[in-house]
């Protein structure tokens, strides 16, 4: 059974601005946060079983449990080392988890951001990974000699996207749905060519139609995103939409909030 | 030839990491070996492959080692060559030139952090008890025998972080604005500046004497009564403008309040030097009671460093002024540590000075009213400065408005 990690949204508020999508003058309604939370906690646990790490009353964004790391082997993690000091104290919330819980935890290099899961995506036989904007490429190559897997490294050039889930998904081992104006055109290159693929319009990316967890053949997705949905639909995948405004805020949604531990 | 060794190591055929690498090196004008390949057989083996780039200068060949490092490229995993300096004051012969970004050498398979990186220096290497230490030195520091980084072997710099797009200079574009909303840009700076001290920085101010002839000087020594300003630097020409007006309500002769030339005035400065040196000194000025008003004043009350540099054309000095400018920059290296965010306005000579001793991970704004100012500051290395185009007595107006609310 697949299992998944979050982070209740006790602690979760915006409280610093790093990235394009935070603006101190633009917060979160906390209550309604939570109840979104709450809905997709609740589509997650009929799907997965569902573990739940602490929140820390330092670390407003923990809730976005994708960046804790990237699981590198059954009980094996690497744990993620922030870019921006404002997400720095999770690494230890984190760690403490990983541990308690039994898992290896490995790290990268001192000079080497890395931010799990919300930059490296598994995609069947190998892994897709983002760099340039919050991970740098040495993390990719770390991340494949722990994974024994090939890492496709694509090139994010765009601020919004500033992680990889937040402009791609994968859908299953041989699909992936993105947002192509994320990417250089090496990435797009390279996505194109290992991958079928499904586009998401602007507008659809802007309301983070990529930011979905996809648990077999359940999408759950952040609402308003008609047309990506329909492309879903005919393939076959049912797609729940998860209101999302007050994480969106913050720059994250679905995917961000959920870090896979077993598929 | 300038030639560097790169590696690139991982997936780099099937992301195109490799192509890329290598349309980059053609695109940035630079030629290219690939001195070695190994391709990984399976698709859990990684590539690797060493590319000797080969470029028609050094600056060619940073510009394109710079670009192919954001994409995992690695510059060469030797250590440091390390060369003796031969005399005092001399590097060693092919010494490395330090830039103003974050700067590490690697010694004994270790990288070390080059402290108090500034542009233009050798990097010292020196063995303590603790380990190797590595420091960044101008030429007259350099004793005969101390041993220096020659080559670029074994030396990684840090580029610069991106703008992030949240950023207000973001839209700027250019580092240079002139067309651009001034009040909205003076916010961001004032912001900035309170970030700054929150962070428990300091705040450099650099000035010329403009901001005095302009009347604009009452708004700098409003922020330097309020504490923002923890360190200044100038030359004798603002500190004697700023004198003359304490002493006789005029700058370079001419009546602040009225913009007219007074008889005689133009003595004043020079009898406001006088005054100064039979005081013994801006301090003692301020002490007997003589210096009462004015950014000097104010300087000395709030406790602000100040360092002030002479230069050629000056009159007197001033007897606070260091006229032997190598040691007016060991004044200014010494007073520049802890500082995180420079302000430097209406100065080309001091700015640049300045900008040559900052680390680039000094927030820095330029503002002028000549967009010169701010390009010659940013093509003598200074890429981090953000340059403000606008009127100095409007920008310091609006920012002591921003900083200390309205007058």
């Amino acid at each position: 059974m697949t299992r998944v990690l979050m982070c209740p949204p006790d602690h979760y508020d915006l409280r610093y601005e790093i990235n394009a999508w935070m603006h101190l003058e633009n917060r979160p309604h906390l209550p309604l946060a939570a109840r979104q939370w709450r809905m997709l906690y609740e589509q997650v646990q009929r799907l997965a079983q569902v573990e739940l790490v602490s929140p820390a009353p330092e670390c407003p964004d923990m809730v976005f449990t994708a960046n804790a790391g990237l699981m590198v082997g059954e009980k094996a993690v690497l744990l993620s080392r922030f870019r921006h000091p404002e997400r720095q104290p999770e690494e230890p919330h984190f760690r403490r988890w990983f541990e308690e819980h039994g898992y290896t935890v490995y790290t990268v290099p001192e000079d080497c951001p890395f931010e799990g899961e919300g930059d490296i995506l598994w995609a069947g036989e190998r892994y897709v990974a983002g760099y340039r904007k919050r991970t740098e490429i040495c993390a990719h190559r770390v991340a494949a000699e722990y994974l024994g897997r090939e890492v496709l490294s694509l090139e994010l050039v765009d601020d919004r996207w500033y992680h990889l889930d937040t402009a791609l998904f994968v859908l299953n081992e041989r699909t992936v749905v993105y947002y192509p104006g994320a990417f250089d055109p090496y990435a797009r290159r390279v996505i194109e060519e290992h991958f079928h693929t499904l586009y998401v319009i602007e507008e659809e990316a802007m309301r983070f139609a990529c930011n979905s967890v996809v648990i077999g053949n359940t999408v759950l997705m952040p609402e308003g995103c008609p047309l990506v949905t329909g492309l879903l639909e005919r393939k076959g995948y049912e797609v729940i939409p998860i209101p999302m405004s007050e994480f969106i805020k913050s720059g994250g949604a679905c995917k961000c909030l959920v870090m896979f531990l077993e598929r | 030839m300038h030639t560097e060794l790169i590696t690139l190591e991982g997936h780099i055929i099937d992301s195109l990491t490799l192509s890329k690498v290598l349309d980059i090196l053609v695109a940035s004008g630079v030629d290219y070996e690939i001195r070695s390949f190994r391709i990984g057989k399976s698709h859990d083996e990684t590539s690797h492959a060493e590319i000797l780039v080969i470029a028609p200068d050094e600056q060619s060949l940073q510009r394109a080692l710079h670009e192919v490092q954001q994409h995992g490229a690695v510059i060469s995993q030797e250590d440091a060559t390390l060369q003796p300096a031969p005399q005092d004051g001399v590097f060693p012969e092919g010494f490395y030139s330090t830039t103003n970004l974050e700067t590490f050498v690697r010694i004994e398979g270790t990288w070390i952090p080059v402290e108090r990186i500034e542009m233009d220096c050798g990097i010292r290497v020196t063995r303590t008890e603790s380990g190797w230490r590595a420091e960044c030195v101008p030429l007259h520091w350099a004793r005969k025998g101390d041993l220096f980084v020659v080559g670029s072997a074994g030396v990684r710099v840090t580029p610069l972080p991106r703008r992030e797009a949240e950023s207000v200079f973001h839209f700027m574009g250019s580092e240079v604005s002139i067309e651009k909303p001034k009040t909205r840009i003076v916010q961001a700076v004032a912001r900035a500046v309170r970030e700054t001290k929150l962070k428990g920085q300091k705040v450099l101010f650099v000035g010329g004497p403009a901001i005095v002839h302009t009347g604009a000087a009452p708004y700098l020594e409003r922020m330097i009564r309020a504490g923002w300003i923890d360190v200044l630097f100038a030359g004798n020409a603002l500190a004697t403008h700023d004198i003359e007006r304490a002493l006789y309500g005029t700058s370079l002769g001419v009546a602040l309040e009225t913009g007219v030339p007074e008889t005689h005035g133009h003595e004043h400065h020079l009898r406001a030097i006088n005054t100064i040196r039979a005081a013994g000194g801006i301090r003692q000025a301020v002490e007997k009671g003589i210096l009462k008003s004015g950014i000097m004043h104010a300087c000395v009350v709030a406790g602000v460093k100040v360092v002030l540099a002479g230069s050629i054309r000056d009159d007197g000095p001033l007897p606070d002024v260091i006229t032997d400018t190598v040691q007016a920059q060991d004044a200014m290296r010494e007073a520049i540590q802890g500082v995180g965010l420079a302000l430097m306005v209406a100065t080309t000579l001091h700015s640049i000075a300045t900008g040559n001793l900052l680390p680039a991970s000094v927030t820095t704004f330029c503002i002028d009213a000549n967009a010169d100012t701010v390009i010659k500051l940013t093509d003598r290395g200074s890429h981090q400065a953000f340059g403000i185009v606008t009127d100095c007595a409007f920008f310091l107006k609006e920012l002591a408005t921003q900083l200390c609310g309205e007058a």
